[in-house]
Formats: C-alpha cells, structure tokens, sequence
C-alpha cells in the first residue's frame, strides 16, 4: 500500500524525493563567500498531507525532502561552500519539530519511515562537517524544540540567543509520551557528552533549558545577544570555514532533475531498472554498467557531472531505495543484480581510487557509503544474485556485502559464460557501515584471515567457487539448481513475518562495535518504534493521538 | 487572612511573618525590583508627591485609601483576595474535585508559563509609558498615569509572588527575567509583541488602557477561576485595581472625542474627514480618532494568541485557565465534544467553521472582548450624538491588520474585504494613521501643569478622583 488516504490518515499522492531548490517551499539558500545560510521557514499552509498546519517552523516529510536535497546541493554544486549556518526564517522560533498532529494521523509505517529518512538526512549533515569540508552551524534565533533542537545537534556548533526567552528543549516525553526519535537522546549523550542526571532532567522538562544554563549543561556552544546575533554568526562561520579543507576556485556540479520514467511494474532510471513484481511481493533492482568508456581523466569527470556513471548508479539507487521504503511497504524482499562489462567498471574503480583528494570524487565515494548505509538500513530482505553477464566489480561488488545473502550461479546460463566478481581497494576502506567497519570488516569479524585472504584477491576474476571458498559470497548453485533454488528462496522468505524479518535482518546487519549511528537506528530507534505502538502514545487516549485537542492522556500505569 | 499587614516591608495579606524562606526570596527581590522602577518606571517622577490610591485591604468596600505619595516609596505590597472554603475545580477534566492550595507536579511548566506571561505584561507597560509623565496634559492626567504605573508593579510583584512562593528555584530566576527583560529591548525584549511597541503619546495611552488592558482584564477574568487558588485568589484582586485602568483609557478618549467634538461645534465643522479644519484649533480630528482604534484594537486581538489554539485548550482542561466568567457560562464546563463556531479564512473568504470547542476557547475569548470593546464604542459615538454630528466610531474587522491567528496570512480592510497586499500596502493609510498624524498628535503632547488647566486637545473630567475638586493638585510636582 503506497502513502496515501489509508496509510497517512488523508489524501496523499505518492512521495516523490525529486525536488530543487526552485520548488522550495519551505527553506532557502543563500551563499555569501564561503558561507551558506540554510533558512528554514516553513510554510505553514503547505504540508505534505492534508489535516495539519505546518505552524511554528514544524516540519513533516515534505519539509525534510527539500532539507535533504539542500544538503546533497550543497556538497555537489557548491565546492566554495565551507560552512553552512542552519538558521529560521520566522521571528523567535527555531524550529518546532516534526508536526505532532502529522505525527499523530500518520500510519506506524509512515512514522518509522519518516523518522529513518529524517535520521539519515541529519546523519548526513554530520558527514559533511566531518567528511566533505562543509562544516554546520546552528544559529537559532529562536526557540528549538523536539526535532528543532535534534536538527540543531546534528550541526558542530549551537548558537542561541540570549533574550531570555528562547531556549532548546526536548518536550516529547512529558508532552506526547513518546522519544525524540531523531537522534537527540543519542546525540546528548554520545555526542554532546551531557552527564546523564542533567540530561534526565532536560528531557522531561517541557519548557527546556535557555541561557548560561544551557551552555553550562553542554546542550549548546554559546549564548548570543540579540543585537550581537547575526554579526557572531557570522563571524563564527567564517571561522569554521577556516577550518575546512574544501579546494578554492572550483566550479560545482549541476545535480539535473533525475530522470525517471515509470509504469505500473517497472521504474526506469539510466543505468537503473527497478522491477516489481507485486505477487511475489518482491523488487528487483538491476544496475547497469557503463556504456562509455572510463573518461581519461579527472577533467573529464568534472565535465560528466551527475551523469558520471558511478554518480548517476548512486542517484538512481537513492532514489529507488527512498521510492521503494515510501511507496511500496509490500515489496518485502529486494533483489539486487547487475549486468554490463566488469572490466570497464574496474577502470571506473582505478580512476575514483586515485583520484580520492578530488573534491568531487570525494563527494561521489561519500554519497556512495551514505547510499549503501541507507540500503543496509532498508526494512526489506535483501538478496543479491549474481548471474552471467552481471557484474559485481568494485564499488558493484561492494553490494554483495552488504546484502542479507548472496547467491553465484556455478556455471553458464542462456550461453552466457560464467560470472565472476572482482574485489577492489574501494571495499577496503572507502565505503563503511554505520559501525564504522567496512562491510568485509564485519563480514569478517571473526576471521581475521578471511579478511587478510579477500584482500590478496583484490583485481581478480573470481568464479562462483573461488568466491563461495573465499567466504565472499553465500552459496553457489549450479545451472541445474539455480532457479528452483532461487524460486524455493523466494517463496519461502516471503512467507516468514515482515516484522520478524526486519528485526531479524537489523540485528544481524550490524555486528561489531557501538556508533553514534548504530544506536540512533538500534537502540533509540527500535525503542521508539516500539513506544510508537503502545496505547500510551498512539492509543485512542495516547498522549500522541490527544495532543492538541486539549484532553489529557491517560496512560496504563504499569511498567514493562 | 483578609487584614493586611502594614507593619513589614513587604505589605501582605498572605501571612509573609511566618514563611521564612519566602520573607527572605522577597526581600531578596525587593531592592532589585525598586532598581528597575528608577531606572525603567516613570522619567524624571521620583521625588513628585502623587495623589495615589493604595490598597489597604481585599473586601469590596473601602479596600484603597489616598494619600500624596513618592512613587518609589510606594507600598507594593502582595493581596490575595479572601479564600473561598470549599471551593471546587470549576471547569476541564478535574472539575468537582477541590481546588489545589499547591502547584499540581503535571502541570508545573503550563502553570509557570502562564504566570510568567501574565507577569511580563505588568511591567512591560510601565516601561512603554514611561516618558509620558512629562508630557501630560493635566495634573488630573498625570495622576492616573502613574496611578496605573504603581498598580502595574503591583500586579508584577503579584505574579512574582506566585513565582517564588510555588515555583522553586525556577521560579525565582523567571522572577528576577521579569526585571531583565525590557520593553522593545534589542537584546532582551519582553515576551509579547505589542508589549514592545512604544506609547509615544496620550491618545495611545489611551487606546492602550482602553484596548491592550482590556486583553488584560480578559485574561485575569479567565485565571479568576483557576483551579490553582492561589492564582485565582491573585488575579480576583488583580481585577479590582484593573477596572480603574480601563476606566482611565475609556473616558480619556471621550474627552479627546469630545473636545474635538466641541470644536467642530463651535467652528461650524461638519466634515469629520476634514483634518486640517479642526486640527488648526489645536485638536485630534475624528478620522486619526478612528485610525488609532483601529490600530490598537487590531495589535490587542493579536494578544489574543491564534484563535485555535492548542496550549489554551490543554490550560483549560487542566483546569488552569478557564473562559471569560467561566461560573456565568451554561454548559458543562468540560467541552470534550462541543463545538465553537469560529470565523476562518476558507478559499479566499471568511467563513464560520465549526471548531471543537477546546480548541477555540482563545475565539470564544476573543469574541467576549469584541463585545466588551463594542459597549466602549457606543459610549463614545454617545458623546458624537450628544453634539448632533453625524459620524460614528466603529471597531475594524477582527481579521483587520492582524499578525497572529487565523488572518494572519491575508490582509483584510477595516470592513472586512480580503484583498491583496498590493491593494492594503496601498490603501494602508485609509486605515492606519500616517506618520504625519502621528508627527501632528505628537506636536499637540506639551505639558500643562497648572492645577485645574488641561491642554488644547482633551476636555476637563467630569469628577475628580476621589470627589477631588476640579482644582485639586493631584500631583505636586518635585524635581
């Protein structure tokens, strides 16, 4: 069932991430030297779905698509960019957060799905502070509540002003009964480092915490007059710019519209096709490789913009994985194949590999891990299956790792010659998992020699069985076998329980040390997920369902 | 519990002798509070003796006597009205059970909010008006202003009573905010916007006590039923010194109103469009009248807060924050499933919705002002009638000029018409007085401080204060 009437509680088409900063509702951008301001101000009377007003710079899918979509902007068509300060565009409020009453009339499958993409957009803020040169900064000239102070914790530096009203708060508990489920919990201890009794008490006080208090509890850098404000903001951004080692004088990219065509079974992008196959309940993503030849050089690259290869796979990758979570939550199973020349995507493997320092091939390798994190995080099986004439090469065969299970054919299929796989220096450091690890480091965790051999593997053909030996992929049936196996597979994922599975995969996808990112989207998420479905919150007389009518939760008082 | 004691520092009718730790926070308070009143209150008043009414106690009769007074030696002191036995949570969730003496712990932080906001207001308005001491235009007027500046600190300390003696720690930082923040402060402004807005001149005073503490009155009918009796107890006194602030504003305007009135009279003036006609006579002519009403009342309903509004609907069915003369009102007092109608902005035209009744109990609060504000108007368009001309005073269209709420993101003439923001930037000064009106209203503020004289543009009250002579020195003035 797509978001619409039944999912979402009221008329919605279905979401479509494409967006550009022309269309913008809700936020603008504004570069001044090397110095973005990200303005948010929400437009109130246009929110995604129908039956709420986006009031108070509160924000709903529609809102955080085009922040997402700033973010990506940024980084690829703005190398100059070296600091971005996220500020409000309304008088004296930052941010509100998501919008409870959205929250409140949303499906539990839009809620989980909104508060997954919504973290991954803030994940995504962080990585290009830490990793691309762009450094944030949060100047609230307003009060931050809820999401608005989690948007704020995702940035490297909080500024607020001092007018002795506006302060940052995280009020879901004492007032929706539910967690601040975009990393806040996560963010104040891990990242801010807040001692636990302060961050107890900030998290059930309504009202917040404002002033000295605020700094002196860590929740934010600084406290700005009101006249001061604007003049220390920026000021301090030009200071984190400093700091940044984006290049001088480059011209960004243009990140054209993503072409995409559709029809009822099938979503075509270049290099692309998603099948659907809605009685087997599954979708079929198949990548293609280049049909050019590898560009001579770095010049060349810079000239293909998004429709570099490796680049417009990604796009479409995102895209699809963000259409297929929203639009179609009965496609529980995902399908992974490719098809194309292994060797010319080899030689797209040299030329990103050497070329790592480039500001845009950086760019391209970071979307590249943030997309592959996004499919590790994705609530459905995930099956790669690799057949003559694909390839899973480099950065492709990178994918084979971060699959649920990956089946080779042993042999040859349609006179077709058999398949190999070929490791490249990429999976060895340059694309890593929300535990920080690279998928064959966690693939390996227990076999440090499994790890040691895959790495002398590197530029070589493997065959089904040199690879299946190699650990590097599940199994490898032969012609005879492959496609009973495959339809027995099939069949009998799809009978299991959705909710058992996606517990199941999300468990064992990450093995291996504790991140920031791993608990916002283990421990913070799955608690939230599972408050989301108690009757305190979402119940008929849950605080979340009640909130803004005026009546009081009730709530069942036992502990569990 | 209704004597007050004269005796200590702090007047109080609440017993401060035996509460320790709430004596000492107070007195604490107190010096920082006469501070801000020499820095922030009344210009250039400090040594004037002012004929000033106090309040010596809280029953209806004989609760204030009179007396010359230096403002800063004021007795502010701290009046609960009498304590009711037996009295119940009147309307929301908790009503029948018996109202709290203590804050309840789930409603701490509403609680705080709505006294902290309440309390910003009290001092915010003494810093607005605080130039106009020098510019009044009788001694007669000079009183009143400051009469309403002392009572205005005395709602603050009111409100920081509450704040220390219930809220902690918490509470004695927002009480020392209150000092802090200043009225249009670039860095520290106070809370609500028309609190930042500068009182420039007379005819806004008057509008000000006339429209803004008519908001003020709306809200302290609405916490005089609170179900936290010590609030209820707080703004049920409140109320008594409040009357004679909108009393001031009311008939000030009838004397502008009227004077103006005379002049046309006198004149043979019948065109009340006809500004310069008048205004050469030293007067305010009827239409910059009607553009100062429409300004003020129109920045007041925004005080208001949005029409529909979630944080009212939880005050009221915490049982905190009930509606204008909640005990007068025929229903069951709990609204779970009735339903207000409230005018909306649909496809481009007002319309009447339906809205659960929770949810618009700031409209239904808003629509008890406009009807208090329309028995103000027919008084004064009585003082029109009285000198035989033909015009009349009328309050704008509540979506008129209006930044908070439901008509906040159209522009509407005074008539009600929705029209675009090419047309109302246009027209604005149809409606809205122009700079030049307010340079000519200005021009007009000299002082006159002859007891007994009144300056050009305001007729003489029709009784003193307190049976006073029309002579009556109500200020001697001190430098």
């Amino acid at each position: 069932m797509p978001i619409d009437s039944k999912s979402m509680g009221n008329t919605v088409g279905k979401l479509d991430f494409r967006t550009a900063p022309a269309r913008y509702r809700h936020w603008s951008i504004s570069i001044e030297g090397p110095v973005a301001r990200l303005i948010m101000a929400v437009d109130a009377g246009s929110p995604f779905a129908e039956g709420y007003e986006l009031k108070q710079n509160s924000y709903d899918i529609g809102v955080d698509i085009e922040l997402y979509d700033a973010v990506q902007r940024l980084r690829f068509e703005h190398p100059e960019v070296r600091s971005v300060v996220m500020t409000s565009g309304i008088d004296s409020m930052f941010c509100a957060g998501a919008n409870i009453r959205m929250l409140g009339s949303s499906s539990h499958a839009h809620k989980v799905n909104f508060c997954k993409f919504t973290n991954e957009t803030r994940n995504s803020i962080e990585d290009a502070s830490k990793h691309s040169g762009q450094i944030y900064l949060a100047a609230m000239n307003g009060t931050a509540a809820g999401g608005g102070y989690e948007l704020a914790l995702a940035t490297e530096y909080l500024m607020l002003v001092d007018d002795g009203n506006a302060a940052v708060s995280l009020p879901e508990i004492p007032l929706l009964a539910v967690l601040p489920g975009t990393g806040g919990l996560t963010r104040l201890a891990d990242k801010r480092k807040v001692r636990r009794d302060l961050a107890d008490v900030f998290c059930t006080v309504e009202e917040g915490v404002k002033g000295q208090r605020a700094v002196d509890w860590r929740l934010i850098d600084e406290i700005v007059p009101r006249s001061k404000f604007d003049e220390r903001v920026a000021e301090k951004a030009l200071e984190l710019a400093a700091e940044s080692d984006r290049p001088e004088g480059r011209t960004g990219i243009q990140l054209a519209r993503l072409e995409r065509s559709e029809s009822e079974n099938e979503i075509r992008y270049p290099f692309v096709t998603v099948s659907l196959d809605r009685e087997a309940r599954s979708a079929t993503l198949d990548i293609q490789g280049p049909v050019d030849a590898v560009p001579a050089g770095l010049d060349e690259v810079h000239n293909q913009g998004a429709g570099f290869w490796p680049l417009a796979v990604i796009r479409a990758m995102d895209d699809a994985l963000l259409h297929l979570r929203f639009n179609e939550p009965t496609l529980g199973t995902l399908i992974i194949k490719t098809s194309g020349d292994g060797a010319r995507i080899a030689a797209y493997d040299r030329l990103l590999e050497q070329n790592r320092s480039d500001w845009l091939v950086r760019e391209i390798l970071l979307y590249m891990q943030r997309t592959y994190k996004r499919l590790d995080l994705t609530s459905r099986t995930t099956f790669a299956f690799v057949e003559p004439g694909s390839c899973f090469v480099g950065i492709l065969a990178e994918l084979l790792f971060a699959v649920d299970r990956s089946y080779m054919l042993n042999g040859q299929l349609d006179a077709l010659p058999a398949a190999n796989i070929r490791l490249s220096e990429i999976s060895f450091g340059a694309l890593r998992m929300s535990n920080g690890l690279t998928r064959l480091e966690s693939r390996f965790l227990g076999d440090s020699a499994g790890l040691e051999k895959a790495q002398t593997l590197i530029g070589q053909n493997l065959d089904a069985l040199a690879a299946l030996h190699a650990g590097l992929v599940t199994f490898a049936p032969d012609d005879i076998d492959w496609q009973e196996e495959i339809r027995l597979l099939l069949e009998e994922r799809a009978s299991f329980s959705p909710d058992a599975l996606t517990g199941m995969e999300a468990n064992l996808r990450f093995a291996g040390p504790e991140t920031m990112e791993t608990k916002i989207f283990g421990r913070l998420t799955a608690w939230q997920n599972w408050i989301f479905q108690r009757p305190n919150a979402a119940g008929e007389s849950g605080a979340l369902k009640l909130y803004g009518t005026g009546k009081r939760a009730r709530y069942d008082r036992g502990r569990i | 519990m209704t004597d007050v004691d004269y005796t200590s520092l702090i007047p109080n009718n609440v017993d401060l002798a035996s509460d320790e730790r709430l004596r000492r926070a107070l007195e604490a308070w107190y010096p920082k509070y006469i501070d801000w009143w020499k820095n922030m209150g009344p210009v250039g008043s400090q040594n004037h003796e002012t004929y000033l009414r106090t309040a010596v106690g809280v029953d209806s009769e004989g609760w204030a006597k009179f007396g010359y007074v230096k403002m800063p030696e004021y007795r502010w002191g701290i009046l609960l009205a009498p304590q009711e036995e037996g009295r119940t949570i009147a309307f929301g969730q908790h009503k029948g059970e018996p109202v709290w003496q203590d804050v309840p712990g789930e409603y701490r932080s509403m609680l705080r909010k709505l006294i902290v906001i309440q309390g910003d207001t009290e001092p915010a308005s003494v810093e607005q008006q605080r130039f106009l001491g020098q510019t009044a235009p009788s001694l007669y007027d000079m009183r009143n202003l400051f009469q309403v500046n002392v009572e205005e600190g005395r709602h603050l300390w009111a409100m920081v009573y509450l704040l220390q003696k219930y809220f902690g720690r918490d509470g004695r930082e927002e009480a020392e905010e209150l000092l802090k923040r200043t009225s249009g402060d670039a860095d520290k402004p106070r809370i609500l916007g028309a609190f930042n807005e500068a009182t420039p001149d007379w005819l806004s005073f008057f509008m000000f006590t006339t429209f803004t503490d008519r908001d003020g009155k709306m809200q302290l009918e609405s916490l005089a039923t609170s179900g936290f009796d010590p609030l209820a107890r707080t703004t049920r006194f409140m109320l008594t010194e409040e009357g004679h602030h909108m009393f001031v504003g009311r008939t000030g305007v009838e004397r502008v109103i009227q004077r103006v009135c005379e002049v046309m009279n006198e004149h043979g003036i019948t065109d009340p469009a006809d500004k310069h006609a008048v205004r050469k006579y030293g007067v305010i002519d009827l239409a910059t009248i009607q553009k100062k009403i429409n300004f003020h009342y129109s920045v007041t309903l925004d005080l208001f807060g949005a029409e529909i509004s979630t944080n009212a609907a939880n005050s009221f069915n915490a049982g905190l924050k009930g509606r204008f003369r909640e005990l007068r009102i025929d229903d069951d007092h709990q609204l779970e499933s009735d339903t207000y109608p409230v005018a909306q902005v649909v496809d481009g035209a007002v319309q009447i919705v339906d809205i659960p009744a929770l949810n618009a109990i700031n409209a239904r609060l808003c629509d008890d002002y406009i009807l208090d504000c329309e028995k103000v108007m027919m008084r004064w368009n009585r003082v029109l009638k009285t000198h035989n001309l033909d015009y009349s005073l009328s309050l704008p269209h509540r979506g008129f000029n209006r930044a908070v709420g439901e008509f906040s993101d159209v522009h509407v003439t005074t008539g009600g018409k929705i029209v675009s923001e090419t047309e109302w930037n246009a027209r604005r000064h149809e409606w809205l007085a122009s700079e030049t009106d307010l340079d000519y209203i200005l021009a007009l503020m000299q002082p006159e401080a002859s007891p007994g004289k009144y300056a050009s543009w305001i007729a003489a009250p029709r009784a003193g204060i307190n049976g006073k002579a029309g002579d009556f020195e109500y200020v001697k003035l001190c430098a």
